[in-house]
Parts: structure tokens; C-alpha cells; sequence
């Protein structure tokens, strides 16, 4: 799908902060107020901005007690549907986050989040593995999160410039 | 207590840095936004600051080559003659500099006899005038003026050429009005020049941070080659200030006489530097374009936001500095910057401190998060509305 400069400019600026206002982005873009709203709303409509996501460092948060697991997935694919239909079978679970097809040793990439290592285990092992074209699959825990989605969880850079220089 | 008598005169004469002041006014203040800052907010990219590492890690250590080493010398020829379409040879017509700075030191140094003027386009980076004194040159200095947008006319410059004249000294895009000099502001320029057989040192550091037009180095100009001495740096488009790495482009002849001076004072330019700039020209072309569209937002962003609070302010062609007028307060720049950063705690920089001209104005980096822009801007227009 082929997006104009203004678009894209757009959808660059709001993919690290969708919280400006449009008035700023009216200001930072050269358009105007009017302008930005259509472009946003085109934008959702195609389905290129498909959300407006805040990205929150849980392990943070001391009554949080979540895991993230990611699962290495071989399956069968069928004729005529290849990949997709197990792939759609197993994203509709709402334990799942992310689905990816891959090249190499498995199928598929799967990414569960659940409230403790047992929850994701039992997912696994009564919802997943037991699917038809399922043949095997591989549990990775994450351990820690360093960096997600472009955005380093732990960074305390301040700014180390001297406040006036030439 | 030290005779004043051991500092030569020219040092006792040189004034401090309008700059200096404020930093010691705002360093020791908490909660300053500063829009103070002449440098990127940018940390140099990851890959160039590895490969600095790597080259300590296998013992790159020494000395290289006083012009620098031939392999970043060849690339810099290569850079300029892709982004600039201007042609030095590598070998004969490049020097490898400790920052831009160094090479303003060696090409004045170079080329001037004692008593001999260069010609200074102000407002301008503080260093230019003080650094032609200390060369033993007069500066002489004309005035880029705000109902211009701070593009200086040619006929401005004819009016100060006398037959001590050697050189004009110019920089676009401009710090600290951020003003960028067309291609034919630079022609009409060229034709004063070549009609009275000057020098022209071109500083053009901020080339890779230009926003609404291709860029067109002074260089480039018919019957410019020749005669300029083109200064630029890794500082500002690579973010690595730090770094200290410059480079010096020129005619042979004149190349080969900086490197004179350039070999008895520096020796050569640091060689761990030198392997980060040589993978900032190989691989760090999208960082820059990254950068560059960064602050083109942040620019459109403040220049709208003070024409909208009363600071008339033109649009920079280029820089990350917006120079807005403050003449509606009925302060001087030194009032309005000191009242600013008291009441307010904005940092930014009285516009006088660049030359005269730069009076009744200030200079703000926007090279600060947006979020950080945002709570400037409104701390600044609530600081306007004391004088409306």
C-alpha cells in the first residue's frame, strides 16, 4: 500500500509516543489540525494503525507476578490452507500475544503470556500440543526483559550535555 | 600572584565567551529545560562508538599519518564528492582535524599575515572572530540583518573590502540563526570574491542538518574550488561532539601549508576517533537521515509554537537552532535569557553574545525531547504573558 510523505511522517512520529496532541502534530508536520484527524483516521481504517499501544514494564510492579513464555511450534500443514489455518486456530486462544511463521527449525513462534509458569505449562500441554496438525513443541521462558518493541526497559540515560554551550 | 606581564597581550585582550556566563548562571540551578545546548541530543550511534572500541581492543594505538589516515581520507573524498559533488584528492587535499575548531586554527594560521582582515558574517559561532586575533589577523565583521532572515547580501560584504582583505568567513547553515544560504545567495557571494581575488572559508558543519532544500557547499560554486577552504566535522550530523573530529578540504597548495602547522601543533588527530568516523561515513548514513527528520519535526514544531506566543521568529533553513526576536518585551537579550532562566528556568542563549546583530534575539537549540520542547514552550509563554 503505497502512503504519501505526510502519512508516513505521521506514522512515524506517533509509533515511539501516540499521546501527542494534535495540535502538536499539526505544528511538528506543517498540516493542519484538521488534516492530522482525516490522515489518522484514513490510517486506522486501512488497518496500517492497527492500535495505540502502551508498553508497561509489569516486572516493575510488585503485585505483578506474570510470565511470558515463548514456544517453538512444528505442525503439518494442510492443503490448500498451508500454515494459516493452525496459525488462526492458535491466535484465537486469548493466552496467546503474538503468532509469527517461521523459516528454519520449527513452524511456528508463539508467544504466551500467563499469570505463572504453571498456567502456561497447562496451556501448553491440554490446548496446543493437543491440536491436530501440532507435532511438537519447545517452551522457552523469558527470563528478563531488557529491550521490547524498541524500547529499552531499563534505561537511565540522563541527558550528560552541559546546560549552555556553543 | 602571577605578573598579568607573563599573558600576552592578545590573550589579555580576548574577551570571555558570552556563553560561559550563563552556564555558570544555570549549571548550579535544579530543573532547568535547556534550550542552551549547541550540540545533538543524540548519543553517537552504537555501531560507530563499537567500532572505536574494536580498534582499542586490537591495539590501534598509535600514531597515524598527520593528515590522517588514508583510508578515512579517501573515504571523507568520497563522501563529499556523493553529497556535496565537490572533487579533492584524498592524498594531497584532506586533513583530518581535532573537530572543525581545530581546522578554523590551522587554515586562519595558515593564511594570514599579520594585520590582514578577514571579512566575518555575524551572527556567528562565538570562536570565529577571537580565533582570527589570535592568528594575528584584524576581524572585520558584517552583519547579517532579521528583515533579511539573516541572509547576508553580497554588496554588505564589498562595502568592507579594503586591500587588506584576505578572506570572508561564512557559515550555512548558520549557528546561531540557523540560516541556510541558497544557491544563488552563495553565487552572488562567489561573484564579489572572485571580482576582488579573496579567500573564502566556508564552515559547514551543520551541511547534513538541512530541512525544506538540497544543500549547496560554498565549494561547489563555479570558480569557488579553487579558493575555498571548506571546513566540516563529524560533531553535529554524527552526533559526536565528544569525538572531537573535524577535517579541512582545500587546494593542494593550501592543504599542504596547513599541514605544516598542523603537524607541529596536533601531530595528528586521534587515531581511535579516526576508526569511529570511518564507520560513521561507511554505515551511518541512515542514522543521519534519522536524526535529520527528528529535528525537522522539533523545528517545525518551536518555530510554530513561538510565532503562536508573540516571539516573531523565521523558519532556519537548517541547524537545530530557532533565533526568535524578543524586541516586543522591550528587553535585551541579556535581560530577557537571565529573567527567563530566573523566573522560569528556561536556559537559552542571549543573541548578543553572537555579534551585534544578534541583539534583540535569543538562541534555542531544539536538539531536546519533544516532551522536553513542550514544557519549554509553556514555560516560556507563561513568561510572556508578563509583558502583554
Amino acid at each position: 500500500m503505497h502512503l504519501n510523505d505526510q502519512e508516513l511522517e505521521l506514522l512515524r512520529i506517533i509509533e515511539t509516543n501516540s499521546r501527542i496532541e494534535t495540535a502538536d502534530l499539526a505544528k511538528m508536520t506543517d498540516l493542519s489540525e484538521e488534516d492530522i484527524q482525516a490522515t489518522l483516521q484514513k490510517l486506522e481504517d486501512m488497518r496500517i494503525i492497527v492500535r495505540y499501544a502502551t508498553l508497561i514494564n509489569w516486572a516493575k510492579v510488585d503485585e505483578y507476578h506474570g510470565v511470558t513464555a515463548m514456544i517453538d511450534v512444528k505442525v503439518t500443514p494442510k492443503r490448500g490452507v498451508g500454515f494459516d489455518e493452525v496459525a488462526q486456530r492458535i491466535y484465537r486462544f486469548k493466552e496467546v500475544e503474538s503468532v509469527y511463521l517461521m523459516s528454519g527449525a520449527y513452524d511456528l513462534s508463539v508467544i504466551i503470556e500467563g499469570r505463572s509458569m504453571n498456567e502456561v505449562a497447562q496451556f501448553v500441554s491440554d490446548k496446543l500440543s493437543t491440536l491436530d496438525s501440532v507435532i511438537s513443541t519447545t517452551t522457552h521462558f523469558i527470563l528478563k526483559k531488557y529491550k521490547h518493541d524498541g524500547t529499552i526497559f531499563e534505561s537511565t540515560e540522563k541527558d550528560k550535555r552541559i546546560v549552555v554551550s556553543p | 600572584m602571577i605578573k598579568t606581564s607573563y599573558i600576552s597581550k592578545t590573550v589579555q585582550e580576548l574577551k570571555p565567551s558570552g556563553i560561559r556566563k550563563f552556564f555558570d548562571l544555570a549549571a548550579n540551578m535544579e530543573g532547568v529545560i535547556s534550550l542552551g545546548v549547541g550540540e545533538p541530543d543524540f548519543v553517537t550511534s552504537w555501531s560507530v562508538r563499537e567500532a572505536a572500541i574494536n580498534s582499542l581492543e586490537i591495539g590501534h594505538t598509535s600514531y597515524t599519518a598527520n593528515a590522517g589516515m588514508l583510508e578515512l581520507r579517501e573515504e571523507i573524498a568520497h563522501y563529499m564528492k556523493s553529497r556535496f559533488h565537490v572533487s579533492y584528492d584524498p592524498e594531497e587535499e584532506i586533513i583530518v582535524t581535532v573537530g572543525a575548531s581545530q581546522g578554523i586554527d590551522i587554515a586562519l594560521r595558515t593564511i594570514l599575515n599579520p594585520g590582514e582582515e578577514i571579512i566575518v558574517v555575524e551572527p556567528c559561532f562565538v570562536a570565529y572572530a577571537p580565533i582570527v586575533t589570535m592568528a594575528g589577523g584584524v576581524p572585520v565583521t558584517v552583519q547579517a540583518l532579521p528583515e533579511n532572515d539573516f541572509k547576508i547580501k553580497a554588496e554588505q560584504i564589498e562595502e568592507l573590502i579594503t586591500p587588506k582583505t584576505k578572506a570572508l568567513f561564512i557559515c550555512s547553515p548558520n549557528n546561531p540563526t540557523g540560516t541556510q544560504l541558497g544557491k544563488s545567495d552563495l553565487e552572488a557571494i562567489a561573484e564579489v570574491v572572485m571580482k576582488h581575488d579573496l579567500l573564502v572559508i566556508s564552515d559547514e558543519i551543520y551541511a547534513e542538518l538541512v530541512y525544506d532544500e538540497g544543500y549547496t557547499s560554498f565549494a561547489a560554486i563555479d570558480g569557488m574550488l579553487e579558493r575555498t577552504i571548506l571546513l566540516n566535522g563529524f560533531s553535529k550530523a554524527f552526533a559526536m561532539t565528544g569525538w572531537r573530529l573535524g577535517f579541512v578540504c582545500a587546494p593542494k597548495e593550501i592543504s599542504q601549508a596547513m599541514l605544516k602547522v598542523h603537524q607541529y601543533a596536533i601531530m595528528c588527530a586521534p587515531t581511535m576517533a579516526q576508526y569511529a568516523a570511518l564507520e560513521a561515513l561507511q554505515h551511518g548514513m541512515s542514522d543521519v537521515e534519522d536524526m535529520r527528520s527528528s529535528y525537522r519535526r522539533r523545528r517545525n514544531y518551536i518555530v510554530k509554537s513561538f510565532n503562536e506566543i508573540g516571539l516573531d521568529c523565521h523558519k532556519p533553513g537548517g541547524a537545530f537552532y530557532a533565533f526568535p526576536s524578543i524586541k516586543k518585551t522591550g528587553l535585551s537579550s541579556q535581560e530577557f535569557a537571565e529573567r527567563l532562566l530566573l523566573e522560569e528556568k528556561v536556559a537559552v542563549v542571549p543573541g548578543d553574545v553572537f555579534g551585534e546583530s544578534g541583539e534583540g534575539h535569543i538562541r534555542c537549540s531544539y536538539a531536546s525531547s519533544m516532551e522536553q520542547l513542550q514544557e519549554a514552550i509553556k514555560r516560556i509563554s507563561r513568561f510572556m504573558e508578563r509583558f502583554n
